[in-house]
């Protein structure tokens, strides 16, 4: 018999996925170690940020009540803004009962976000080692994967290792079970961090001090790539990106820095950034493929969890909080087959079941086609925010028309495109439009 | 919008100014080919390594026929490992790398 292996289950990555997965296991009493080659956690994250309250909240209650709670400011307004170059249609939902019970969510900063939940991971009796950048899996003559190799050439074993190493996992294409992803399958998220002091950022979004806002824009702000722009507020910055499919980037041309330039330059968003000094650029891939193109979930002795796996929702601005959920499950699984005392795909696979119960991967499915939709139906790009533009820019001008007339106007514009080509387009969004 | 008609105020490099990084002693990314009969040179004619990267890292020297890699901006956003349509470019994390 082979000998024992070190740990129950080696994590890599210590991002939300991984961070969630130990979590999960070291309270159960399992024996885990978390990798994490940045110098420490959240060093090489990006993200928006907004995170959902919810998902977190189960693994950490009423975390947003810690006096070291790493959150920005709790969200009361969401906006969806629709841009033409020189106009744009908002339309936005505010409530303070976005407070009540479990707030919705917070804007976050990632590299104090991760940082906190990797000392809750401690806490719970996880080892978690930065610095360290595996680089390969080890497998038995079974082809079970048994445990990890590091870059500086350690080998450490386990009964499970779990891939939470993000969007392109490389540890589960070393481990054989995917391909290196396609261009078609990621979008370039890019972001800047902008600083203004929060008495202005509370002024310019009409925000309660402390409380923070969200704002996504469509339109001629993505130049009719693929994707969109956002706006969230932190406690004294903004936190302004673009993300855009990579093949859209290709073909034009456009570096994601001059991007967020023509972003800057919309006066949706130049009056609000107005003033403010650029702290921070990064960027990052975002997995799209989607449900079609995830990899095998489960192994022998393996599992793939959060953006290595894809899930994202790119229909919302989702992905932290999938990966935390498809993190516990995983943690929940390995606990299982802990008992059982076997690590086998058929034991393991039990982690697919847990997330087709939950909300990971019925939403997952449930857009699968949307993007392809989008994509195929050139109008959305820029027809409809055009006519958003063009209704809005008729509903609120007293010129003297009967409003009658103006309604015969817009329902021109839809008769130019065909009602039965916008009935189409519109169709799959039933989806999202909840 | 064309995208030659975008008002740039603040440049990618001004912006890799505002980084941090601890310098890697050695590169991370390397070109299969970068000589004459490399593809930068053969087939690629909008070299988009050069024109998408979000750092700036690939620039054409026109001079010397070939792509350059300043590896030291590397933003690690990952998106080179697909972004060459000649499967030319070898990117692999560096490990500890920002400061
Ligand atoms: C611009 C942008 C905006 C976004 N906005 C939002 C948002 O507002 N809300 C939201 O919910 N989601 C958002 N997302 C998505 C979100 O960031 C991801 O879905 C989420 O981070 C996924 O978590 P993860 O734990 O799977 O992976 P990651 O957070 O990517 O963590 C992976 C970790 O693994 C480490 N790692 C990688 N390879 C190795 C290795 N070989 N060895 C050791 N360690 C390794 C990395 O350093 C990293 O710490 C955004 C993404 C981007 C790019
Ligand atoms: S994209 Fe690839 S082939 Fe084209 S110039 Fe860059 S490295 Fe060379
Ligand atoms: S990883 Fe991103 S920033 Fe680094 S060289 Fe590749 S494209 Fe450029």
């Amino acid at each position: 018999m082979a000998e024992e292996p070190s740990f129950d289950a080696i994590v890599v990555g210590a991002g939300p996925a991984g961070l969630a997965a130990a979590i999960t296991m070291a309270r159960a009493g399992l024996k885990v170690v978390v990798l994490e080659r940045g110098e420490y956690p959240g060093a090489k994250n990006v993200q928006g940020a907004v995170l959902y309250s919810k998902m977190l909240h189960e693994l950490v209650p009423e975390f947003w009540k810690a006096a070291d709670a790493p959150v920005e400011r709790p969200i009361v307004e969401q906006k969806t803004c629709i841009t033409t170059e020189d106009s744009y249609v908002t339309v936005g939902y505010k409530s303070q009962k976005f407070l009540e019970g479990i707030p919705n969510c917070y804007s976050i900063i990632r590299v104090h976000f991760d940082q906190w939940f990797a000392k809750q991971a401690e806490a719970a009796g996880a080892e978690v080692y930065c610095g360290m950048m595996v680089r390969d899996v080890l497998k038995d003559a079974t082809g079970k994967v048994i445990g990890i190799k590091t870059a500086e050439g350690d080998e450490l074993t386990a009964n499970v290792v779990i891939a939470c190493d993000g969007v392109n996992s490389i540890i589960a294409q070393k481990a054989g079970f995917i391909d290196e992803l396609k261009p078609s399958e990621v979008a370039l998220g890019s972001k800047e961090v902008i600083a203004l002091p929060s008495s202005v950022i509370e002024d310019r979004f009409q925000l309660n001090p402390g409380e923070g806002a969200t704002m996504e824009m469509f339109g001629s702000v993505s130049l009719g790539m693929l994707g969109y722009a956002f706006l969230y507020t932190n406690k004294e910055s903004l936190a302004l990106g673009v993300g855009c499919k990579l093949t859209d980037y290709q073909k034009k041309g456009l570096r994601p820095s001059d991007h967020l330039e023509y972003v800057k330059s919309h006066p949706l968003v130049k009056k609000l950034i107005s003033g403010g000094k650029t702290l921070e650029y990064s960027s990052h891939l975002i997995p799209e493929g989607g449900y079609k193109s995830m990899p095998p979930l489960a192994k022998a002795g393996f599992l793939v969890a959060g953006d290595a796996a894809q899930m994202t929702n790119p229909a919302y601005r989702e992905g932290s909080n999938l990966a935390m959920t498809a993190g516990k499950l995983a943690g929940e699984t390995v606990i299982e087959a802990k008992k059982k005392g076997d690590y086998s795909e058929a034991t393991l696979s039990l982690y697919k079941k847990k997330l087709e119960e939950s909300y990971v991967l019925p939403d997952m499915e449930d857009i699968q086609d949307l993007e392809h939709h989008v994509e195929n139906s050139p109008g959305f790009l820029e027809f409809y925010p055009k006519l958003a533009c063009e209704l809005a820019q008729l509903r609120f001008s007293a010129d003297g028309v009967p409003k009658r007339t103006h309604l015969k106007t817009a329902i021109g514009m839809v008769a130019k495109r065909g009602f039965f080509r916008v009935a189409k387009d519109l169709f799959p969004l039933r989806k999202v439009a909840i | 919008m064309d995208i030659k008609d975008i008002k740039i105020e603040t440049t990618v490099e001004a912006k890799l100014g505002h980084i941090e990084w601890k310098k890697a002693p050695e590169t991370h990314i390397t070109l299969k080919n970068s000589g004459a009969d490399s593809p930068c040179v053969t087939s690629c004619k909008d070299k988009p390594c050069t024109t998408v990267c979000p750092a700036k890292v690939y620039e054409w020297e026109a001079a010397h026929n070939k792509v350059i890699v300043n590896y030291e901006n590397c933003i690690e956003c990952g998106a080179c490992r697909m972004l060459c349509p000649f499967d030319n470019i070898v990117c692999e994390w560096p490990g500890a790398a920002r400061a």
